[in-house]
């Protein structure tokens, strides 16, 4: 695809359900997936029952539906490094950091270091964070 | 529905010829694709091959071509984690191709 | 400027209650499709856009609103309506458009 040259935007790609109920979270990651081929400046918000598909744990044996939520873990490998959990959602749902999922990417300028990519924000952060956006994608 | 030959075994494919039950993927299968393509595997591919296969079960996806490239690189050395060296390897693409004979889905992304 | 949208009831979902809590100062929100059943006076979500009016302004789709058998004058005070041709025009003097599905 794309590679060097053209016109690097932001995007964001607000996540706001859970991941078995409906179809949003696993389209949107692979909307992200696809998306990252085309190299541009990408993050990831949690928001909502969005903050449920980083739950660690998750076993869908009996629900007889692929548990994509492995997937998480490649994101750092697709050069997307900013996933950013509403603290208020989170909290809302009795969860702490702790419940997630822990995201790393490795820093190729640092001997591959592995680094958190997971960033809890709150209201006012989150907000900021969305306007500096260029593009903003929901799901 | 195709399907192909494995040892009296029927195993479907799509209409791309890759594997529609991932867990019905042998190493016969993958010669058998392989042979379709009119290529023999050596241990290079298998290398690759296996990469794939481990990082589908771990990750849930097949990697795209960049991402594998870069990962090649990382766990086999830079000599291997490069176009040249994976094109030559699997002409019709490393991801594509590779992912076939590996009884992945085609990588997400790919078109 | 960031126009947000809501087209979801907030009786539904929290769409419109997270918008308002992350909406900055200056934005705009369009309320249109079920979202509009937001802007109707006495509902328990009139504090909290009257309080969101004080920092953006908050439109909602007219067309949406009255198919809904909702009358203007149960419109908590201070929303706008707008028309199609309106909608069109609040998106295209934004930067950005954020849905809240």
């Amino acid at each position: 695809m794309e590679e060097g040259g053209g016109v690097t935007k932001k995007f964001l790609y607000v996540n706001r359900r859970a991941p078995y109920g409906s179809i949003y979270a696993l389209e949107s990651l692979e909307v992200v997936l696809i998306g990252a081929a085309f190299e541009q400046d990408v993050s990831l918000a949690f928001i909502d029952d969005g903050v449920y598909q980083l739950k660690k744990g998750q076993a869908t044996d009996g629900i007889g539906m692929k548990n994509f939520s492995p997937t998480y873990n490649a994101l750092g490998d697709y050069d997307i490094n900013k996933i950013y959990v509403d603290k208020d959602s989170l909290e809302q749902r009795g969860l702490t950091l702790d419940d997630l999922m822990n995201l790393t990417w490795e820093d190729e300028n640092e001997n591959y270091a592995e680094k958190p990519s997971i960033s809890l924000v709150n209201s006012e952060e989150l907000a900021a964070l969305m306007e500096q956006q260029d593009v903003v994608l929901s799901f | 529905m195709a399907s192909i030959d494995v040892n009296g075994k029927e195993v479907e494919v799509d209409e791309e010829g890759y594997l529609v039950n991932l867990n019905e993927w042998t190493e016969d299968a993958a010669k058998i694709l392989s042979a379709q393509d009119e290529l023999e595997l050596t241990d290079s591919h298998w290398e690759v091959i296996n990469f794939l296969r481990e990082y589908y079960e771990e990750y849930q996806i097949a990697p795209a071509v960049r991402v594998l490239t870069k990962a090649i690189g990382k766990k086999l050395g830079p000599e291997k984690g490069n176009s040249k060296y994976l094109y030559e390897l699997f002409p019709y693409g490393p991801a594509k191709q590779a992912c076939r004979f590996a009884g992945l889905p085609k990588p997400t992304g790919c078109v | 400027m960031t126009l947000h949208t809501v087209n979801k009831s907030p009786f539904e979902t929290n769409s419109l209650e997270t918008c308002l809590r992350l909406v900055r100062s200056g934005h705009n929100v369009l309320l249109f499709e079920d979202g509009v059943y937001g802007a109707s006076k006495g509902t328990r979500f009139e504090n909290m856009l009257t309080e969101a009016m004080q920092n953006c302004k908050v439109y909602i789709l007219l067309p949406d609103f009255e198919a809904r058998g909702m009358q203007t004058d149960s419109l908590i005070s201070g929303i706008e309506t707008v028309d199609y041709t309106g909608f069109v025009d609040l998106v295209t003097a934004s930067e950005r458009v954020q849905s809240w599905l």
